[in-house]
């Protein structure tokens, strides 16, 4: 029964897309839209019902410990296994919601209606599918089903260098997802036969008798996973695809890229890289957190330089990204007599759910940055930060919905971007005070490029671009993406543990999994070494 | 005189009781043949009949014979053997590829029909020539004798030659028919003398024997190094260059490009799988023939083989998709991609006669086991680009028929005025770039999965392993060329909207969606092959 809705929920999307390509007339532009916005609401009011339905009394999997599944490929052990926890529904549920808006604020595509919301609803699928799946060969084919719509999406209906862009963005994530596939066989046979990813994280935690992956499989298959997630993040050095696809892009596909895409490599470090390889990711945690680092300082940089609104917002993502990373990684382990343990495993719990909740906000933050930009694209034709200013008096509404939606994205106390940052630069004070201190003043820069982009688009006397005529107010559907997500920013940012008691119990699990897993290896001859924390 | 009588019985009953009954899928296309040619001669009757609709009755028979003799098999109802005294032999994996080609001919012939390609007039010919080779293939894909092996490959490819050239009055048609005649000479002769020199070393032509033999020359003269042991080598390398010559495997594979861009579309693409599919099983047989029934034996002699295999398959894989990426005919694209997936598929054979020769020295490793997922992975391949590679070129002979050009940039906007058409190519282009949830990425799994495996007894294999996944993505951008021009690029100016009949699309459709299917559900494929494969190396 479970398998049932939950495979509803994944291909919903799907069987709508099929509707589309069948039943409608591709002059029929308006139902076409009304459809799709139909099909993603259903598909969102779905996921609500598994958010009901959740019990965070549960740290393992729901809805049965071992996920629902039935048996796809027998020959090789190949499952279709569902379920979600703590660490997925929220993603899950961050899926549909931004789906539901991005489909919204689809009125803006030009041509070829029919082909942009069959791939749309596609893509929907391949991005639910990803985060429900617990088997990981599934994992690996919706994490490829996903790549074809939006190469496509970027490379149909994006702007003028929208060819180089889709193949940029295919190539990263194609070359990522082949690395995960040697890590995949590496799993597969280094535990006689398994794809299940609770059972190949048992394997990796030392929970399985007489089976266990050893210190260069963890530690190989860590850098491979961690690569091939890292590419799909992005974080420095991997993240030259992500400013040519966001900006070329049309805007509902730059929200679903900002909003769910760039999630799913936090989603799979988190659900795969991590709890398999518990002594790869101690080994690299150090590498992990100075790439965090770098990524929000370099991104934060970059950001600042550029005089493209959306290349602007995109390199942002770069930075608030890099929280992410950092915040999963600050592993700091103490010498336990002959073993190294993790010390301090309530800092760490707390980068962990940070990141997890920088995840959620920047979801909803970036979403809405990119949206804004959209919004005033559409009417001006143009993203030049030079040649804006005064938007305020001319588009009231919009222009106080974007700075509530760039406050979020700055961090500002009582919207949803400061609860991640905090909660993961507090965490690293425990790891390493220096990173520490750079990431902290990461804010800085941010504060930097956000005030300074706010000044130049909405504030100054008046506007002085290209087709000042044509700037009129938001329209009433505009309004409503724009305040639906500024109101979702303020939720999360004044009651955050909305989200933190869902997520909480299964990072819990997880944190002490990979601590047990650490103790486990030395214990069968893995020689851990501190790695030295300035 | 009586004994002589009493074997002449012997042969005579061998031959009608079993031999006959083996060959009925060869028997079927030669009746077809001599029926097409009669046809023609017997006036008004080829009027009523065209010639397409015999070929394809012919050609269903002998797809509906060679699938029975796969399931008498299967369920143990027809027995394994050698027959017409040793020279062919019936087993499990001849059946698999004579059925997987009689499937291909069906399939080539219906696309011809609706491409029109040959007229009515050229229609017996064209056709005599197809089946023709066919029956080459087959005999291929049975061989048990060097005899046979060579019969086969010339019997192949002569009217291969001819079928290249059939767009008369062309003139890189002819350049094309010429320049493969030249090539395929010379490498039949090379490989002529290779057959020669292996049998005068060996004392025997007959495949099972080679493997013995070989261990007691190897083994009299001292091993590897000596003059016999030289001979040998030098012997199977000869051999090999035929049967690289075939696979157009680098540095024996000029003539594809230019033979593919010459020939029509549809010949292209018999070349492309049916050539290929016997030709692999040819390989198999051989390699096979070489380790015999104790593996071990010559262990040196065979890792050198089956590393050498390894080598040319990396360079194969690597060369034709880098040389890919600056084509602008379409065809001349698909015949890089061809080359590149024949070096996909010899890692799959390296892979085999490594893990044979070796994989006893490595401790508790099966081998028998991962030597027939080598064996699966190259026939669940075949397989699947049997589908995927016709579907493209079926894509670009159908198009070709409305646009009148095979250039990429005749495709500009085509993928928004017929998108079922378009669609097929997209599904046949990312299963060839190898991408779930479509066949060719279980084709590609499957072989690298034995690559990893095998690795733990020779590290090369991990070496072509990344190889193989390097141009995984390399391929990617090629191939997602002609997909940019159909659904990224305008239309020409001026070009006349493509509009193509449904009956067209569906054989598109028809195509494409086994690619798709055996994606979703590739279970039964894998099983079949597996049990053809445990049949092979039991």
């Amino acid at each position: 029964m479970d398998l049932i809705f939950l495979s509803v929920l994944i291909f919903m999307p799907t069987a709508g897309a099929l509707v589309l390509a069948v039943l409608f007339n591709s002059k029929a532009v308006e139902p076409m839209r009304v459809f799709t916005v139909v099909v993603t609401a259903i598909t969102f009011l779905m996921t609500l019902q598994l958010w009901m339905n959740f019990d965070p009394g549960v740290s393992g999997i729901q809805p049965e410990a071992n996920g629902v599944s039935v048996e796809w490929i027998g020959t090789w052990n190949i499952h279709y296994r569902l379920g979600y926890d703590g660490i997925s529904l929220p993603l899950v549920v961050l899926t549909s919601f931004i789906s539901m808006l991005a489909a919204l604020a689809s009125w803006s595509i030009n041509k070829l209606h029919k082909g942009y919301f069959v791939l749309f609803l596609l893509l929907e699928t391949g991005m639910l599918g990803v985060f429900l799946a617990l088997d990981f060969f599934l994992f690996y084919v919706f994490w490829e089903v996903m790549l074809l719509p939006m190469y496509f999406l970027i490379g149909v209906w994006g702007g003028p260098r929208r060819e180089y862009a889709a193949i940029k963005f295919f190539l990263y994530t194609l070359a990522g997802s082949v690395l995960m596939l040697i890590a995949m066989l590496m799993f597969y046979f280094g535990s006689g036969g398994e794809f299940s990813i609770l059972k190949l994280s048992a394997i990796g935690q030392g929970r399985v008798p007489g089976v266990q992956f050893d210190e260069f499989t963890q530690i190989t298959a860590f850098i491979l996973l961690f690569i091939g997630f890292a590419i799909k993040v992005p974080c420095f050095p991997f993240h030259t695809w992500l400013p040519d696809a966001h900006v070329e892009a049309p805007t509902p596909i730059s929200m679903i890229l900002a909003g769910v895409l760039l999630k799913m490599g936090g989603y799979g470090i988190l659900r795969i890289a991590f709890p398999i390889c518990p002594v790869g990711a101690q080994y690299g945690a150090y590498c992990l957190v100075a790439i965090g680092v770098i990524s929000i300082i370099y991104g934060a940089f970059a950001a600042l330089a550029q005089t493209d609104f959306k290349r602007m917002v995109a390199y942002s993502s770069v930075s608030h990204m890099g929280y992410v990373i950092l915040g999963m990684a600050v592993w700091a382990v103490a010498q336990d007599g002959n073993i190294v343990v993790t010390s301090g495993r309530d800092y760490w719990l707390m980068g962990m759910n940070g990141a997890m909740f920088q995840m959620i906000a920047h979801g909803i933050s970036s979403a809405g940055m990119f949206f804004m930009v959209g919004v005033i694209y559409d009417r001006v034709h143009h993203r030049d930060l030079n040649q804006f200013g005064g938007l305020f008096a001319l588009m009231p509404l919009y222009s106080g919905l974007a700075a509530g939606i760039f406050f979020a994205g700055l961090g500002l106390p009582g919207l949803c971007g400061f609860i991640g940052e905090v909660f993961v630069v507090l965490s690293t004070w425990n790891f390493s005070p220096v990173l520490a201190i750079v990431a902290a003043s990461g804010v800085i820069l941010t504060a930097g490029y956000i005030l300074w982009t706010l000044q130049r688009v909405y504030l100054g006397a008046e506007y002085k671009g290209p087709h000042a005529d044509e700037i009129t107010p938001m329209n009433a559907r505009e309004a409503t993406i724009g305040v639906t997500l500024l109101f979702m920013a303020i939720v999360l940012g004044v009651y955050p543990a909305l989200m933190f008691d869902v997520m909480n119990g299964s990072m819990a699990e997880l944190v002490d999994g990979m601590d047990a897993g650490l103790r486990a290896a030395q214990q069968s001859g893995a020689s851990i070494t501190m790695t030295p924390t300035p | 005189m009586t004994s002589f009588g009493t074997l002449l019985d012997r042969l005579i009953d061998d031959t009608l009781e079993t031999s006959l009954c083996h060959f009925a899928p060869e028997l079927a296309l030669s009746g077809t043949i001599v029926a097409l040619l009669l046809l023609r001669l017997f006036g008004e009757i080829d009027r009523w009949i065209p010639p397409y609709v015999t070929t394809l009755v012919g050609a269903l028979v002998a797809l509906g014979l060679c699938g029975t003799q796969l399931l008498d098999l299967l369920n143990g109802s027809q027995e394994a053997g050698e027959f017409f005294t040793g020279l062919l032999v019936f087993d499990h994996f001849g059946a698999f590829v004579r059925g997987l080609l009689a499937l291909f001919l069906v399939l080539v012939v219906a696309l011809t029909v609706l491409t029109g390609i040959p007229d009515r007039e050229d229609g017996p010919d064209f056709y005599s020539l197809m089946l023709g080779s066919t029956i080459g293939m087959m005999i291929m894909a049975s061989a048990n004798h060097m005899l046979m092996f060579f019969v086969g490959i010339e019997m192949a490819s002569v009217p291969g030659y001819v079928m290249v050239g059939f767009l008369k009055g062309n003139r890189k048609s002819s350049e094309a028919a010429f320049k493969y005649v030249v090539y395929g000479a010379g490498a039949a002769g090379v490989m002529l003398y290779g057959v020669s020199l292996l049998t005068g070393l060996l004392g025997t032509a007959s495949l099972p024997e080679l493997a013995a033999r070989l261990t007691i020359v190897l083994g009299h003269s001292g091993g590897v190094g000596s003059a016999e042991s030289l001979t040998a080598l030098l012997a199977v390398l000869m051999v090999m260059v035929g049967l690289a010559f075939k696979l157009s495997l680098v540095p024996f594979h000029f003539w594809c490009p230019d033979v593919f861009e010459g020939a029509s579309a549809e010949v292209a693409a018999f070349l492309s799988v049916a050539s290929k599919g016997a030709a692999f099983a040819l390989l198999v047989r051989f390699c096979m023939s070489l380790i015999g029934t104790d593996p071990g034996a010559n262990p040196e002699f065979l890792t050198g083989i089956g590393l050498g295999l390894g080598v040319i398959a990396a360079v194969t894989v690597t060369f034709g998709n880098l040389a890919a990426y600056s084509q602008t005919n379409v065809k001349r694209l698909l015949a890089y991609s061809t080359i590149a997936h024949a070096g996909f598929m010899l890692m799959a054979v390296s892979a085999l006669v490594v893990v044979l020769a070796n994989g006893a020295a490595v401790p508790g490793f099966d081998v028998p086991e991962a030597a027939r997922m080598c064996v699966e992975g190259l026939l669940f391949y075949l397989f699947v680009y049997l589908f995927m590679n016709l579907g493209a070129f079926a894509v670009v002979a159908l198009l070709r028929n409305q646009t009148f050009s095979e250039d990429i940039e005749s495709f500009n906007g085509v993928g928004w005025q017929s998108p079922a058409l378009c669609i097929c190519m997209a599904v046949c282009v990312f299963s060839l770039v190898g991408l779930p949830p479509l066949g060719g990425f279980w084709g590609k799994l499957v072989i690298f999965m034995s690559l990893f495996n095998i690795g733990e007894v020779h590290w090369f294999m991990w070496v072509l392993l990344v190889v193989g996944g390097l141009n995984t993505v390399f391929s990617l951008f090629y191939y997602i060329r002609i997909l940019k021009a159909m659904f990224m690029r305008e239309p020409a100016e001026g070009a006349r909207p493509v509009e193509v009949p449904s009956a067209i699309s569906n054989y598109a459709l028809l195509i494409a969606l086994p690619v798709l299917l055996l994606g979703l559900f590739p279970t039964w494929t894998t099983s079949l092959a597996h049990g053809v494969a445990t049949w092979l190396i039991p």
